[in-house]
């Protein structure tokens, strides 16, 4: 299977490469759309700030090819910064757009809920909790906590939307979206040990049967 | 709900693991990635290379070690020692680490904090900071190279500091306790923690499981707590600290 990485210039593209091809997975890192239009799914990755990542997809037009792969039900993926960016809107730094996919914006922890004082970024492993899996996720999964780092997370999203959460101190934290041919994961699978690694594969068996 | 972090610390000097460490299952000790493997497989959270190379050569190496072991591993790993620009931060993350470590570099020039944070988001810069008891000050002082210099800024006011310049976590190791073997450093973990709003890892005095419980239940309740000889001597592993603290009713992994 071949999977098209899409490097926009934000973030470790490395480590997600790496965890697909042990998963025996074709990986190309690329911007070039003549390259993407010839892989069997997208994976959009990110580390860095919304508005900085925004703007590079607008310059580079990759919004617009995202745009286009999801009318298309192309199967996509993105990871931390690239799921939050398949939301309406975010918060970080300055209100900006996102690519508007799924539901919701994107808020800054506050770093606190009833009155309990939390550390902000939500760093470190973090038990994930189904809600609604999507047919390509069975739940038999070999372990419970995934890697989570961030600061901003997802909120008023349409909870059927909602595959799976962490609770950080009483904050539903949205894991996994997914919506059609399109999915998000916040924490890091490839950095997420025997889960991660469980998940990403059955996303692939996801993509195998579109 | 969010688990506490066992850390083990691996000293690389010249692309190899120092401090001997003696594992029979180990085909190469002194290989980063074998010995990096070994501590997944053990259960440990996240890891941290401490690049002690003295040589330009020696940190060209390390860039390889950071490659191989995001190659290999599906766990976070953290990368410090001789990072003293924005482009050391590019070239170790790019090679494929979760997290960049300053230290001294970032004591002589903090700006280099904020333009990591800028760059790579906080949650890629971790600030290390040496600490040490200090009579005279009544509370404790950060020490730069390795702990050799005395600098004027206490601990509590420096973690302040530098996560009001971005740092994502910081690292706080007790020069006191380091190598003692005789628990982690409480009072100043707790003082830090409770100072700042980012994680708080703890290091130096590790000797038993215990510690561990000691220094992450709710009393002191640091985020993360960080070992070097005690996991490479084989004093205790990671699974058997993780099954203590189970046991204990910290929420572990």
């Amino acid at each position: 299977m071949k999977i098209g990485v899409i490097d926009y210039g934000m973030g470790n593209l490395f480590s997600v490469e790496q965890a697909l091809k042990r998963l025996g997975c074709e990986v190309i890192v690329t911007a070039d759309e003549k390259k993407l239009d010839v892989t069997d799914a997208l994976l959009l990755p990110g580390v860095g700030a919304f508005p900085d990542a925004r703007r590079r997809l607008a310059e580079t037009k990759l919004d617009h090819y995202l745009k286009n792969a999801q009318s298309q039900n192309r199967p996509l993926l993105g990871i931390c910064l690239g799921m939050q960016l398949l939301f309406e809107q975010s918060d970080e730094v300055i209100p900006t757009n996102g690519l508007g996919f799924f539901k919701g914006r994107i808020k800054r922890f506050s770093g606190t809920n009833d009155g309990q004082v939390y550390r902000v970024p939500h760093m470190g492993w973090n038990e994930l909790m189904m809600k609604n899996p999507p047919a390509w996720l069975e739940t038999r999964a070999p372990a419970k906590h995934v890697y989570f780092v961030h600061s901003f997370y997802a909120t008023g999203i349409e909870e059927s939307e909602l595959v799976a959460y962490a609770d950080y101190y009483g904050i539903q934290v949205p894991g996994i979206v997914a919506n059609g041919s399109v999915t998000g994961m916040q924490f890091h699978p490839e950095k997420s040990g025997e889960l991660g690694v469980y998940l990403l594969e059955q996303w692939l068996k996801g993509v195998k049967a579109c | 709900m969010l688990t506490k972090r066992i850390i083990p610390c691996l000293d690389v000097k010249e692309g190899r693991v120092v401090k001997g460490i003696q594992f029979v299952s180990i085909r190469d000790a002194g290989d980063p990635v074998e010995l990096a493997k070994f501590y997944d497989e053990q259960g440990a959270d996240e890891l941290v290379f401490l690049d002690i190379s003295a040589s330009h050569e020696g940190r060209e190496t390390m860039i390889d070690v950071v490659r191989q072991t995001a190659a290999t591993l599906a766990i976070p790993f953290t990368v410090g020692g001789g990072i003293r620009t924005l482009d050391d931060m590019k070239r170790i993350l790019r090679a494929g680490a979760d997290k960049v470590s300053v230290n001294t570099s970032a004591l002589e020039r903090s700006a280099l904090i904020q333009e990591g944070a800028e760059f790579f988001g906080a949650q890629c810069i971790v600030v290390a900071i040496d600490a040490r008891y200090s009579e005279e000050d009544s509370t404790w002082m950060v020490y730069t190279h390795g702990g050799r210099n005395k600098t004027t800024w206490s601990a509590i006011e420096w973690a302040k500091e530098a996560v009001r310049l971005g740092a994502g976590e910081i690292l706080l190791t007790s020069m006191n306790q380091d190598g003692e073997k005789s628990g982690f450093d409480l009072g100043l973990t707790k003082a830090v923690r409770e100072a700042v709003t980012v994680p708080v890892i703890a290091s130096g005095g590790a000797g038993h499981a215990e510690h561990f419980y000691e220094v992450l239940a709710d009393e002191v309740d640091a985020d993360a707590a960080l070992a070097a000889s005690i996991f490479h001597y084989k004093e205790t592993s990671v699974a058997q600290v993780k099954e203590y603290l189970r046991e204990k009713g910290v929420a572990v992994r």
